[in-house]
């Protein structure tokens, strides 16, 4: 598109909810579905190795739940301040939009700071991936959602730079609404995670 | 610094070394070619950096018949080893070399040579058939077919650099992994074609966006050309099945760079797990590829009986219960797995199922040959020989359905001459048809008919002398695969018989080629001037040959089905002496070319080149690149230029005139 009108008039169904109208929401819909295809196929492995621990330790034994808990309730919260930023945008507030994005990027980056930690300390323990078919599929499965989590927060980062600058364009409400939608995701991906990987592994 | 990277990678038997020289020659003839003829340029900016579907269509092309001399020449390769090493003569290969013969044969056909198709008749067709200017996403359509050639690269690379997997087309663990298969070979293939299947899971996403959101004011999903639901049918696939083979290879290639046990026979992996999600994407792929052949003979076959297609709502019926049961039968690739009875029996049934959908539309096509006014073109002829050659594929098809069948024949000749059977017989001969009808609407002139019938004749005949032997060697116990067997076995006559056949088969190869020549030789005298070569009946015929950039100055308004066809029979009823209404132009915005796409298909082979030889800095040199670029491309917002309306009044007119002279 080439110039701001024609942008907001493509963009203002997704102001006013109606975000199928547009074709480059409905294709991130459908490249989310795709990314779910990926986490079903890295879930259902992890399904079958699941107790493939190879005389090492299982779940019960690494898994802490009041850690995961706290990572957890990191992301859920920043999975609201992002819906926040995204009524923000409709509305082309910039300061809230900075506000409500950046509490977003920080729990996010909380969030991957713990996991990461989390994956740093098994491995200092001896049970790395390289440990069992159980420890493969669970550090590939988190991992991969974990590199989700990174690709969003650089994501995010590039945008807010962008709309520091040049506030919120009609083109950047669609990117928004794009991250959003991916962030979301995540979050629910999240949710399988902590029930089947960590509660059914611990309990 | 070079990883595993060494002089010895490029040491070679002197038979690879041929096929290595050879493509050395033909690149260095392009070069100065493009050299000579100043010609550079013009490559640049016509064609690498475009962004419209109908140029990266024809790329798409170009680059699925150089994969698919390829694999014939490993085919032939294969078909010579196994016609003369019998008993105490050991053939032209080592067996090691044979192996990797195979594998990238079966590799290549499958994700350069029928995807490359498939994808290339999308991006030609499609937005014509619904009346669109463009795909929804051009840069990502740009990008996509870079990765697809960025993968068919590295898979030739291989060929130079290295070797190639061992390990047969789905490099099946624990012989894929590190302990058994320690070369560069399985990296090889699980980094090409991890590149080129995100490409291709790209365009998926891209060709659903398109046809749900980019149709035509009025034509509703039952208006739509059957062609068009094939490909929905076929992208829905690719959107659903890829993500698998993207997360099934991540995870071999985990196992063998971070030495991880999700495959591997010890430590708690679970090489079976493999298998089934492999076959979880491998199967819908082989209707991925079928499905646009089935809907490119659904046109054709209207359109050369002079009749609309029989049973419209059942083929589209069919189209999608074969798209949804395409995700219940991958266990039958390995009923000896060892599943039980209830679960083998599960996917025994629901294998028989597929046949009543695809039997709906056999019928229908004939059914609409049925009374009609046949013109037997090179294209019909392509679809009478799939009819036959196909539904003997499907009934082998049906046969290996039954669990205790397959157990006699699994991994036998017979399994190898159902697949050939289904997929030379449907998916090469439908994407024949589909080049060979579509050819006058892409180049503008039409083929040379003659070359292409002797050409069809030569590829049916070679096909049943090559592939029916095959048959009676599995019945008679002979595996695939084999580099070398006892003649007492009494199979040599029939592996003879079927490298007749492959000699044939190259035969129409070689008739294609020179049908392409002759007919670009002869291109003045076969220009076509009205756009409907064929007396077509959809939108792809209403416009010139071949098709401006902008696909349609006024986008048609559609009301029924065989959109073209009405706009026909409308005109024609029309009073001759009414002075048409004249067209109201508007500028048209279109995509602005970039290489960008290129650019990130050059770092994702850096990554995948890297990962392959464990050069780590270039791995993450390739990533990274890839992130700058993305950013860079974000950044632009001066994506589109404008076609002004001068320019579509000049062209129209031209059009027009042509039309009426001819």
């Amino acid at each position: 598109m080439s110039n701001d009108a024609e942008v907001l008039a493509e963009v203002q169904p997704i102001i006013d909810g109606d975000q199928f109208q547009n074709k480059t929401i409905f294709g991130f819909w459908v490249y989310l579905m795709t990314d779910l295809v990926l986490f079903a196929s890295l879930f259902a492995t992890f399904a079958v190795l699941h107790n493939n621990t190879a005389g090492g330790p299982g779940g019960a034994e690494l898994f802490k739940l009041p850690y995961v808990l706290i990572e957890t309730i990191l992301l859920l919260t920043s999975s609201f301040s992002a819906g926040l930023g995204q009524l923000a945008a409709r509305r082309r507030d910039k300061t809230q939009v900075l506000i409500w994005f950046g509490i977003t990027f920080v729990l996010g980056a909380a969030f991957l700071g713990l996991e990461l930690h989390e994956f740093s300390n098994l491995a200092a323990e001896g049970h790395s991936w390289a440990r069992s078919g159980f420890l493969s599929a669970f550090f590939t499965l988190v991992g991969t959602h974990g590199a989700h989590i990174a690709s969003g927060l650089i994501w995010m980062a590039l945008l807010l730079v962008r709309v520091a600058q040049k506030g919120v364009t009609p083109r950047m409400i669609k990117r928004l609404s794009l991250l959003s939608l991916f962030w979301h995701m995540l979050d629910v991906v999240w949710i399988f995670i902590f029930t089947i990987v960590y509660l059914l592994g611990v309990l | 610094m070079f990883g595993r990277l060494n002089f010895e990678a490029l040491v070679h038997d002197p038979i690879t070394m041929g096929g290595i020289v050879g493509a050395a020659l033909a690149i260095l003839a392009i070069i100065f070619f493009l050299t000579y003829f100043k010609k550079w340029t013009w490559l640049y900016k016509e064609w690498l950096t475009s962004l419209d579907p109908k140029k990266i269509g024809v790329m798409y092309i170009l680059a699925a018949t150089v994969m698919l001399l390829r694999g014939l020449a490993d085919a032939v390769m294969m078909r010579v080893q196994q016609a003369t090493s019998v008993g105490s003569h050991q053939g032209i290969v080592s067996a090691d070399t044979f192996q990797q013969v195979f594998s990238a044969h079966g590799t290549i056909m499958i994700f350069f040579v029928a995807m490359g198709f498939m994808f290339g008749i999308l991006n030609l067709i499609v937005p014509l058939q619904i009346g669109a200017r463009d795909v929804a996403f051009p840069f990502m359509n740009s990008a996509s077919f870079w990765l697809y050639i960025a993968g068919a690269l590295l898979v030739n690379l291989s060929l130079a650099v290295g070797e190639f997997s061992a390990a047969g087309w789905l490099a099946y663990p624990p012989l894929s992994e590190l302990a058994y298969s320690p070369g560069v070979g399985v990296d090889y293939w699980i980094w090409s074609l991890q590149i080129a299947g995100i490409g291709s899971l790209l365009s998926g996403v891209n060709f659903l966006v398109t046809i749900i959101k980019m149709r035509a004011p009025g034509m509703t999903m039952m208006k739509m050309p059957i062609f068009v639901w094939s490909v929905l049918g076929a992208m829905s696939l690719v959107a659903f099945a890829f993500p698998i083979l993207t997360a099934t290879l991540g995870m071999l290639g985990l196992d063998r760079l971070m030495g991880m046990h999700f495959f591997t026979s010890t430590l708690g992996g679970n090489p079976m797990m493999y298998v089934n999600l492999i076959w979880a994407w491998g199967h819908p792929e082989v209707y991925i590829l079928i499905l646009p052949a089935f809907g490119i003979f659904s046109e054709l076959v209207a359109t050369f009986s002079g009749k609309r297609l029989f049973g419209y709502k059942s083929m589209v019926i069919a189209l999608m219960s074969i798209t949804i049961l395409s995700f219940l039968v991958w266990l039958h690739h390995f009923f000896t797995m060892g599943a039980g009875v209830d679960v083998n029996t599960f996917f025994g049934i629901m294998t028989m199922i597929i046949a009543v959908p695809t039997g709906v539309k056999v019928f229908n096509w004939l059914f609409t040959m049925y009374r009609g006014r046949i013109r037997f073109t090179t294209p019909m002829l392509w679809f009478l020989g799939f009819v036959t050659t196909f539904t003997i594929g499907g009934m082998t098809g049906v046969l290996m359905s039954l669990p205790a069948v397959d157990f006699q024949v699994h991994n036998s000749l017979f399994l190898v001459a159902h697949f050939h059977n289904v997929i030379i017989g449907g998916v090469l001969f439908g994407y024949f048809a589909g080049l060979s009808y579509w050819f006058p609407k892409i180049t503008g002139f039409r083929l040379n008919e003659k070359l292409g019938k002797i050409a069809f004749w030569c590829w049916l005949i070679g096909f049943l002398l090559a592939f029916l032997p095959l048959y009676a060697l599995g019945m008679m116990g002979a595996t695939r695969r084999l580099d070398h067997y006892d003649a007492s076995q009494g199979w040599q006559w029939l592996f003879i018989i079927a490298a007749v056949g492959v000699v044939v088969i190259c035969a129409g190869v070689a008739f294609q080629v020179l049908q392409l020549v002759v007919s670009v030789l002869q291109r003045k005298s076969r220009l076509d001037l009205t756009g409907d070569t064929w007396n077509g009946r959809t939108l792809e015929w209403s416009v010139s040959s071949p098709a401006p950039e902008y696909n349609f100055a006024i986008i048609p308004t559609v009301s029924e089905r065989d959109a073209f066809w009405v706009q026909k029979q409308a005109l024609a009823a029309a009073d001759p002496n009414a002075k048409p209404a004249k067209p109201n132009y508007l500028p048209i915005h279109m995509p602005k070319n970039t290489g960008l796409g290129m650019v990130i298909a050059g770092f994702a082979f850096l990554v995948g080149f890297g990962l392959i030889w464990h050069i780590w800095w270039l791995a993450i040199i390739g990533f990274v690149g890839i992130v700058v670029t993305l950013v860079v491309r974000s950044l632009d917002e001066d994506t589109e230029h404008v076609i002004p309306v001068s320019e579509i009044i000049e062209l129209e007119t031209k059009f027009a005139e042509a039309r009426s002279q001819a």
